[in-house]
């Protein structure tokens, strides 16, 4: 008897968990998934003031690093599912079509400066960016200042401002590698970091160069993005480009070769903040990472950028790497009620006095609206260099690894750069796996 | 009937649910397209699927006669009268109290601390994720295994080892023709937890290596993970690699006990 009792008892309270987790339903609630662990406190600030302001509760919920995909995919089957979110570009778009809202008669799109840069398809506005990012060579000047006044230098430019292709890149580096112990540095790059989960920065950010170049001669395309998305295989034309830096940045490098499977992004900057190296390719979010380091000996003024050179034709004319795969998208399958409270809390958040400010200076975001005035723009040493470098009278790079076929490809492109470091695979054998994995994978969306 | 309720809840419906998921393309469980079998078909021509099998049976069967052989010494040493025994028992059972990725990543500083001096990291081969995990999961399941052959080993009776003695038979006869057949029951449940603890292993390796150099170290669970979440439209793919990978553990699993079963005797 007292057995079954508890039986009954237990499956009651099984079934009562069951039904409480599903029936609960906050009807005002905005859950927004962030994409950015980075800046995951920001973002808790910013629901607090908005709910102080206008009584509207803000859920934030942030994906650990590289988990972003798989969090909306759990979160967005629930009943409580995140009403905004972020694609990050046209394949992401493709992948979550069926849960994107339109979003063309909002204002937040009315505020884009440049309306190319929302993701459409057909009439319909499904994702609005809200960040321009740029990435290049981060170099602290203070070093290449120090070794352009050395009195055996062995190139003929006397400043980094000089350097606007990749021979000199070469000849300079080089130069200054053997030039280690006088400038006290421990390398001129910070690791390649190739450890699991750490290889962005080349399979998808270098890679993006050589791509680029190649859709950019597509010409039956006005956007290497689309050229991208519209090519079935690659012939991965400037792959030697890749190598050129690629090997620039191992042979020069903080750590050895063989070493580079364990290192990490965090590793990297923070070689780059104590003054073990002299540069390091990353774009303008490193900032806060180079800043937050202990003991970090680069100031702010002498953080700079360069685009990043690899030996392609004309590219004394090419500028940083500018553009961004942060979309907001509004979940179409929770109430409308839901989707009008976080189009305005965005609204709230790109145009008020207070969520721009957030915007400006906690977040550091170069936000691409009209609602911001030249004086809201952020402050932070490389945020200045990517506008300095927009107004240049070069070409920015566009962000075109938005058409990778998938994270597989990337991630095939990164363990293969991962061998070809550690000497288990030759290059042309890095070319060949590019090659397949671009066609497989496309082969399999198909 | 609560029992069955339960059961049917927390096994059967998901259970079931599965086995459809893998004939259909699906991206969140609600938006589910029938494909029947061709899920299955994508799964068994992919390489990798296939390297990762592999893999898994190589460490499975390292580690599950590694993990025993040690773990049946340790036993036979402490079941003796030694000093200290119960203390050098619960050093030994400590590894597992301590969480897979934990380990994983405590296990990838030490072995990339050893390799550092070779200058190469566990990601240079997969050789070395394979020794790195093999040598992972015997730390951490040793203890475990010991205590279970203590416990057989014990429950051996006193007498019958006497008796064996007074008719003159070696320490070695005794082991065999005694002990052995006696702690089968130990034998049965030891051999049962580590083939399927080695065939589903995941967090160490994810930890460990998560799968380094290009996913020649990755195991059968890490293949699943990576194909469900890899790539939108493979769902369906990964959830078809789980079944058979169900089904594969499950006979395993099964066929090991029937043949220890029959091995068993009564004392």
């Amino acid at each position: 008897m007292n057995k079954k009792l508890m039986g009954v008892l237990l499956v009651a309270t099984l079934i009562a968990g069951l039904v409480a987790g599903c029936g609960k339903k906050d009807e005002k609630a905005i859950y927004f998934l962030n994409f950015k662990p980075e800046i995951a406190e920001v973002y808790e600030k910013i629901a607090k003031d908005y709910e102080a302001e206008t009584g509207v509760k803000v859920k934030v919920v942030t994906a650990a690093a590289g988990t972003y995909e798989t969090k909306l995919k759990s979160e967005i089957s629930k009943s409580d599912a995140p009403t905004i979110f972020q694609i990050n570009g046209p394949v992401g778009y493709e992948a979550w079509k069926d849960y994107t809202l339109d979003l063309k008669d909002t204002k937040l799109y009315s505020y884009l400066t440049d309306k190319s840069l929302a993701v459409t398809s057909g009439d319909g506005v499904y994702g609005i960016p809200y960040v321009v990012e740029g990435y290049g060579i981060i170099y602290n000047d203070a070093i290449m200042k120090k070794y352009f006044s050395l009195a055996d230098k062995a190139v003929s430019i006397s400043s980094t401002s000089e350097i606007n292709n990749y021979a000199t890149l070469k000849a300079v580096v080089e130069d200054m590698t053997a030039k280690k112990d006088q400038l006290g540095i421990k390398g001129v790059f910070s690791s390649t970091s190739l450890a699991a989960g750490e290889q962005w920065r080349w399979q998808s950010h270098l890679a993006n160069l050589p791509l680029f170049y190649e859709f950019k001669d597509n010409t039956a395309y006005d956007n290497t993005i689309l050229a991208g998305l519209a090519s079935d295989e690659i012939s991965f034309k400037y792959g030697d480009n890749f190598k050129n830096v690629f090997d620039l940045y191992t042979n020069n490098s903080v750590s050895n070769k063989s070493m580079l499977g364990s290192k990490t992004v965090a590793d990297s900057m923070a070689e780059f903040a104590l003054g073990q190296s002299a540069m390091v390719q990353n774009g303008n979010w490193a900032w806060s990472q180079i800043n937050g380091v202990d003991g970090n000996v680069v100031k702010s003024e002498d953080i700079k950028f360069m685009p990043i050179y690899t030996g392609v034709p004309g590219e004394e004319k090419q500028g940083l790497a500018v553009g961004t795969e942060n979309y907001f998208a509004i979940n179409g399958k929770v109430s409308a009620e839901k989707q009008q409270e976080s189009i305005a809390f965005l609204e709230w958040l790109f145009s008020s006095e207070k969520g721009k400010s957030y915007i400006t200076n906690d977040l550091g975001f170069i936000a691409p609206f009209n609602t911001f005035t030249d004086a809201e723009k952020p402050a932070d040493p490389l945020a200045k260099e990517v506008s300095n470098w927009m107004e240049k009278d070069v070409s920015s790079v566009v962000w075109t690894f938005a058409a990778f076929p998938s994270e597989d490809f990337k991630n095939y492109f990164g363990d293969a750069l991962l061998e070809y470091a550690q000497g288990n695979k030759t290059w042309d054998e890095v070319v060949t796996i590019v090659k397949d994995s671009w066609k497989s994978e496309k082969a399999k969306a198909k | 009937m609560p029992t069955i309720l339960a059961f049917l809840i927390a096994f059967v419906i998901p259970f079931v649910m599965g086995i459809y998921l893998s004939l259909t393309e699906f991206t969140t469980v609600t938006d589910a397209k029938w494909v029947g079998f061709s899920n299955y078909a994508k799964a068994f021509s992919n390489q990798e699927f296939l390297n990762a099998l592999w893999f898994t049976v190589r460490f499975s069967v390292i580690s599950v006669i590694s993990i025993n052989v040690f773990a049946f010494i340790f036993a036979m040493l402490l079941t003796r009268k030694l000093r200290g025994t119960n203390v050098f028992r619960t050093i030994f059972f400590m590894p597992n109290l301590i969480g897979g990725i934990v380990l994983g990543y405590i296990w990838q500083l030490i072995i990339n601390g050893i390799l550092n001096n070779y200058e190469v990291t566990l990601t240079s081969s997969a050789t070395y994720g394979f020794w790195g995990l093999v040598v992972l999961m015997n730390w951490q399941l040793i203890g475990y295994m010991m205590i279970i052959y203590i416990a057989g080993i014990q429950n051996v009776p006193k007498d019958i080892v006497e008796a064996a003695k007074i008719d003159g038979a070696s320490r070695s006869k005794i082991l065999r023709n005694v002990t052995l057949p006696l702690v089968m029951p130990s034998i049965t449940i030891c051999l049962f937890l580590t083939v399927s603890n080695s065939f589903k292993l995941f967090d160490q390796n994810l930890a460990l290596t998560a799968g380094a150099p290009s996913k020649q170290s990755a195991m059968l669970a890490l293949d699943i993970f990576n194909t469900f979440y890899g790539k939108s439209g493979y769902e369906g793919v990964g959830q078809a690699k789980a079944v058979v990978f169900f089904v594969l553990v499950a006979s395993i699993a099964l066929i090991q006990l029937v043949l220890t079963r029959r091995k068993e005797v009564e004392n």
